[in-house]
């Protein structure tokens, strides 16, 4: 990605909170138009990181930038940016028109502007006719298409949200999840969502950022990061995991704790400790010694069987540890604890991760 | 399956729970009637008896000629001068409490624990004892008067005028505007200004628009409490005041005692409870529509 189609961009940013290192040592650019996500458990920084690129925390060093231009010290008001917040932050002692005019008084754009633009955003997340409600009247899913106008209401450059639906219960969170993707698309704003909800920024996002303990481990589409993730964390945050131990034998082998040797391409160093890891639904379960042509199988006894109503999920116990399997409901043969069975797995879909 | 009707259980328990709560109430029920209602409706009798040749009052002739007599020009004055000062006082304790009880909520726990004690130590001695502190402190070599003087800020000697009795009204009430504007400020959410900055306010306008607004309940309750006891106070503008320009408190006492004037003395006294009624109904109604 170019540096003219970068709608913000990080460099070496660092946050410090007396000693404790929120954020370390950031690079990250964000493309024009994009929906980017950051995604992490609680802690991990990517709220402070939010935060940083609306001017309401500054770095400890480093630099933000925002379509080429440096931020600085600029304060908040000064930035091409609104946020949605948390907990929405929505003004209690104004109306919905209110709250959704407020940015647009303090830019100073005239009255009739103001009307237009206001009945335009209110119309956008569908609250028409409830604009001379108080926030205390609406629902939290009503609050959070306010705090939503009333940020889209200025046409900021980048919008940034901060776990938007993080209040709402799970069939709201789901249809919003599919509106503020659509929305996105439909005013073209580069948006940056702050979320821990792996399936929400799978979902949604164009590319994903995958933040722990203050570090960006690794950035990529959802199919990349489910798919390849590059770090034992990050496969084993995103979706569920099986994790083989294993030591690199040469470039294109490692060999599993069983001895069983693996042809997979890898740029860890010769010797070294590593795991490999796949998805429970890309391994396949046979009645053992059965019909698979993969070329990786192991042997094992099932354990526990739990029926999920669209899958199966078989805890197999193989020599020295156990592995989830995810077979689909609709597949024709079933097995039951004590079966003997082989699991075997397609090499393309192994990762190779750190130890 | 057949029904089972309950009549009037729920009207029973609606009926006990109220008696119970009369009698948790019923000895500050009582106290009140005795030292409250009782004397209250004595000064409101008085106000429409009759005073005697020998200045005693007596219940009979009912009438509104102490009314009539708060129309008088010297009532008036007093009134006024009263109102004046109370107003005064009001804002002056608004301007000096409003940036102060900003500072505390702002803190941290601890400092700001500590600074809430500071605001209330001075109630631990009794009022009249600090205000006669400030008439040492006024006095013509007092401190006070040394220092204004020694800073070249002009004559230091204000004890026995209005400066002075404001000075202290301001003293005695600034606890009592600093503590609701504290209070107030302090449930402020402050992701709320920080939603205000990311829409463009500047500091100024996140503090007018947000801050100002959600902080008014305090602002009407702590310049009630203020208002109220100002208008009425008798101690301090009778230690710091002196008695060329005499307030309400101090002109109601001398109708009782000097004048020997019952039924003006009460009808004062009415109106001062009707100013602190207003008051009050303003502060309900502000603090029921804001809370």
């Amino acid at each position: 990605m170019n540096d003219s189609s970068s709608a913000v961009e990080l460099k070496n940013v660092v946050k410090k909170f007396d000693e404790v290192t929120a954020v370390d040592d950031l690079d990250l650019t964000i493309g024009d138009g994009e929906f980017f996500s950051l995604l992490g458990p609680s802690g991990c920084g990517k709220t402070t990181t939010l935060r940083m690129i609306a001017g309401l925390e500054l770095p400890t060093a480093g630099s933000v930038s925002i379509h080429g231009e440096e931020m600085g010290l600029k304060p908040p008001n000064k930035r091409p940016v609104n946020t949605v917040f948390q907990n929405y932050a929505l003004f209690p002692h104004m109306t919905v028109a209110g709250n959704v005019e407020f940015g647009l008084q303090m830019q100073k754009v005239p009255k009739e502007k103001r009307s237009e633009l206001i009945d335009w955003a209110i119309s956008l997340v569908e609250m028409d006719g409830l604009s001379h409600r108080k926030p205390t009247q609406l629902s939290g899913g009503q609050q959070q298409r306010v705090a939503l106008a009333r940020a889209l209401v200025n046409r900021p450059e980048v919008l940034l949200l901060d776990e938007p639906l993080g209040a709402l219960d799970l069939k709201l969170r789901q249809q919003m999840q599919i509106e503020l993707k659509n929305l996105q698309r439909e005013v073209g704003i580069t948006f940056v969502y702050v979320t821990h909800d792996q399936e929400e920024a799978v979902t949604m996002s164009d590319r994903i950022g995958v933040m722990h303990e203050g570090k960006l481990l690794q950035i990529g589409t959802p199919e990349d990061i489910y798919e390849r993730p590059t770090t034992r964390f990050v496969a084993d945050f995103i979706g569920r995991s099986n994790f083989l131990d294993a030591t690199i034998a040469s470039e294109n082998e490692v060999v599993l704790s069983n001895g069983d040797r693996l042809q997979l391409q890898s740029d860890h160093e010769t010797g070294e400790s590593v795991a490999i890891t796949v998805r429970p639904e890309r391994l396949k379960i046979h009645k053992k010694g059965e019909g698979s042509t993969d070329q990786h199988q192991l042997d094992g006894i099932v354990e526990t069987v739990v029926y999920l109503g669209n899958a199966i999920v078989y805890s197999v116990s193989i020599d020295w540890m156990h592995l989830e399997v995810r077979s689909p409901e609709t597949s024709s043969s079933r097995y039951s604890t004590g079966d003997e069975v082989t699991v075997s797995f397609d090499p393309r879909y192994v990762s190779v991760v750190s130890g | 399956m057949k029904r089972v009707d309950t009549p009037g259980l729920e009207t029973q328990a609606v009926k006990a729970k109220a008696r119970q709560g009369f009698f948790i109430g019923l000895p500050s029920i009582v106290y009140l009637i005795i030292f409250f209602i009782i004397p209250l409706g004595y000064v409101i009798a008085y106000s429409f008896a009759t005073r005697s040749r020998s200045g005693r009052t007596e219940l009979r002739d009912w009438n509104v000629d102490a009314y009539v007599r708060l129309g008088e020009d010297v009532v008036q004055a007093v009134a006024w001068r009263s109102l004046w000062i109370a107003a005064l006082t009001t804002v002056i304790c608004l301007l000096l409490a409003y940036p102060l009880a900003f500072y505390i909520s702002t803190r941290r726990p601890i400092i700001r624990n500590l600074l809430l004690i500071g605001i209330m130590i001075p109630f631990w001695s009794n009022f009249l004892i600090r205000t006669y502190a400030w008439r040492v402190l006024l006095s013509s070599d007092g401190l006070f008067t040394r220092i204004v003087e020694e800073l070249g800020l002009g004559d230091g000697r204000i004890l026995f005028t209005k400066p002075a009795v404001i000075l202290g009204l301001v003293y005695g009430y600034l606890p009592f505007m600093v503590l609701p504007l504290y209070a107030s400020i302090e449930r402020i959410d402050w992701s709320l200004v920080e939603g205000a900055r990311d829409l463009y306010a500047s500091g100024w306008k996140a503090f007018r628009r947000v801050v100002w607004p959600l902080s008014r309940p305090g602002v009407v309750a702590g310049s009630i409490l203020v208002f109220v006891p100002s208008f009425g106070a008798y101690v301090t503008p009778a230690i710091l005041g002196g008695n060329k320009e005499s307030l309400m408190g101090s002109y109601i006492v001398d109708q009782f005692m000097d004048a020997r004037n019952g039924p003006l003395g009460s009808s004062l006294s009415v109106l001062v409870l009707g100013v602190m009624l207003i008051g009050t109904m303003i502060y309900f109604r502000q603090g029921g529509r804001n809370l």
